[in-house]
């Protein structure tokens, strides 16, 4: 079984190819190790006859010669994509019975591909939350520290604990503020958000609609490139997908990054950052130049304003999205009298407590009065910010950061919503300009919990993130495995 | 924006969650009130920002939205449309009754 499960995402689609391992046995190393890390909680649901079904008939392609580019790799979905026929409640109770009659595009793309559905994988609530603790089946527990019960991250944290674990070879995950970013830092692992626009929206139930983007979670930087490959795309069924090819990335693997100018903004070494988290993003700075990348000290002004401007669009967004859990048309609902008091019954008792917080404040701040002082006020900082980025992208090709102010806490250590809102810190700002990120291992802390650093690149420049974020994993050589990973 | 420590009080509370008919149980509207003042005082450091000559971002992608030809369609999925509705009867959804 080890030797199945220690192959990556690129090793196992070789070996798939070259007939030394099928679909079916990898597939079912993987069912094993679902039911082996299950006191980890990442999955909400298995879909054990649908995977053998698909990996027979991905074999039966591989075979043949018609393999296309994920066949046969044994992947996990966050609770968030629509899946036909399959459950999906995006952690939430509202949605507990709720089970699709349409797939979305970005899993849709992923079985053209050939990739096969393992099951789905738990979140916060409606992706609201940073330590997978809103979710309203519990919270998922981190692979690291298996004595400690460490929190995975969030909202993605069943998706990250599951490629770190070794229950899935790969998840996808949505990111809005840092869902993906932040969990794959927090479980030593490679999250890519790409550019706003690159993989569609259409069927991942809806948060903040102006930031969700949809990403995956791999083991490594080439795994990553190869699950986006498959997911992104243009898509006449979300209005603001890109029209836009994306080169093969697999193509950019090796490029380097000599002659490459990496931006070093000033605003993301403040107070409160954890000193491990400083020393690798110092090693880190070294790695690239040594690799002959120059470095260039940066200024991304508006930068503590982030988090301000994203808790004022984002729940405003997320009122709006979630008005139409009514009790209608589909999802939970609670028998009342009278219309009025089955919608406030039906929500009050279907959302868990950030979710309303949310959409309270969101409906606070588009409410008459408060519009133009909120919302409006926040969408100017938005410009502001974006503007920042398109200032420093004139001096430079890529901007590194720290994914996170800390390494992952132990769960319920943040009671507070501010405090957990802080987390996001350093992945909220690309998520307003629309930027893609990646976040990947370089190290441990002294409590021997994953480091992870971000990349940011332009808008589209998903090649050249690729490039750079390869330079950094070689340099850093990550290559530790979780004491709570299936065996 | 308004004083951060007091913006929202729970005659406030109420009002928001009419607005977006969320049913708030009365033991928890202190706590609730006590966590939006907490989250509106943070937003409100927006206020140290000169945005006198900004215009307002909606979207990053910078691409008009394309628009689509106005087909009236049914889909013709009548049964999958209804399928998760929590009641349907008739090829309709149904609701609590509305008219006295």
């Amino acid at each position: 079984m080890s030797e199945l499960l220690d192959l990556n995402l690129v090793e196992a689609s070789e070996a798939l190819k070259n007939k030394k391992i099928s679909s079916l046995e990898l597939t079912k190393a993987y069912l094993k190790s679902i039911s082996d890390t299950s006191s980890l909680g990442a999955y909400l649901e298995i879909v054990e006859d649908k995977a053998i079904s698909m990996a027979k008939e991905s074999d039966k392609k591989l075979i043949d010669g018609t393999a296309r580019p994920l066949e046969g790799i044994p992947i996990g979905i966050k609770d968030m994509f629509c899946t036909k026929d399959i459950k999906t409640t995006a952690s939430s109770k509202i949605l507990e019975n709720f089970i699709p009659t349409y797939e979305s595009t970005v899993t849709q793309n992923l079985w053209n591909d050939g990739a096969v559905i393992l099951g789905k994988l738990s979140c916060d609530e409606f992706a609201m939350g940073s330590s997978n603790e809103t979710a309203a089946k519990g919270n998922v527990i981190n692979p690291w520290l298996k004595n400690k019960k460490m929190s995975p991250g969030g909202s993605s944290g069943g998706s990250a604990a599951a490629v770190a674990a070794r229950s899935a070879l790969a998840a996808t995950g949505t990111d809005t503020g840092g869902s993906i970013r932040q969990p794959a830092a927090f479980c030593g692992i490679t999250g890519l958000k790409p550019t706003y626009g690159r993989c569609s929206r259409w069927g991942i139930v809806a948060f903040s609609s102006s930031l969700d983007q949809a990403g995956p979670l791999t083991r490594t930087v080439s795994d990553a490139a190869l699950m986006l490959n498959s997911m992104a795309g243009y898509d006449q069924k979300d209005s603001t997908s890109a029209n836009l090819k994306m080169p093969d990335l697999m193509d950019y693997l090796d490029k380097g990054i000599k002659g490459k100018k990496i931006g070093i903004p000033k605003e993301y070494t403040q107070d409160g950052i954890s000193e491990d988290i400083v020393k690798f993003y110092e090693k880190s700075i070294h790695w690239l130049k040594d690799e002959g990348a120059e470095i260039i000290p940066v200024s991304l002004p508006h930068t503590k304003y982030a988090l301000p401007t994203y808790y004022i669009i984002a729940p405003a967004e997320a009122s709006s999205n979630l008005a139409r859990y009514d009790g209608v048309r589909y999802g939970a609902r609670h028998e009342a009298s009278s219309l009025d008091e089955m919608y406030e019954l039906t929500r009050g008792n279907g959302f868990g407590d950030e979710v309303k917080r949310r959409i309270m404040i969101g409906t606070y701040v588009l409410s008459s009065g408060y519009y133009d002082a909120y919302y409006l006020k926040a969408q100017k900082v938005r410009r502001l910010i974006k503007e920042d980025f398109e200032n420093v992208y004139k001096k430079v090709d890529y901007i590194l950061t720290p994914s996170t102010p800390t390494t992952s806490f132990e769960l319920g250590e943040k009671q507070d919503p501010l405090t957990m809102y802080l987390n996001d810190i350093f992945t909220v700002p690309a998520s307003l300009a629309g930027l893609p990120g990646i976040s990947l291992p370089v190290g441990l802390d002294n409590s021997g919990l994953p480091i992870g650093i971000q990349l940011i690149a332009n808008s589209f420049d998903e090649p050249g993130l690729i490039s750079t974020a390869r330079i950094l994993e070689k340099s850093a050589g990550f290559n530790f495995i979780a004491d709570g990973a299936a065996k | 924006m308004p004083n951060k420590d007091t913006i929202v009080d729970v005659p406030t509370v109420n009002k928001i969650a009419r607005l977006c008919r969320l049913d708030i149980p009365e033991v928890n509207k202190e706590s609730l009130t006590n966590d939006l003042n907490n989250i509106l005082g943070f937003v409100a450091q927006l206020d140290e920002v000169d945005t006198s000559n900004v215009e307002p971002l909606a979207s990053v992608t910078g691409h008009k939205l394309p628009l689509r030809s106005d087909d009236v369609n049914d889909g013709n999925i009548e049964d999958l449309v209804l399928k998760n509705a929590p009641e349907s009867s008739s090829g309709f959804f149904v609701v609590p009754k509305v008219i006295e």
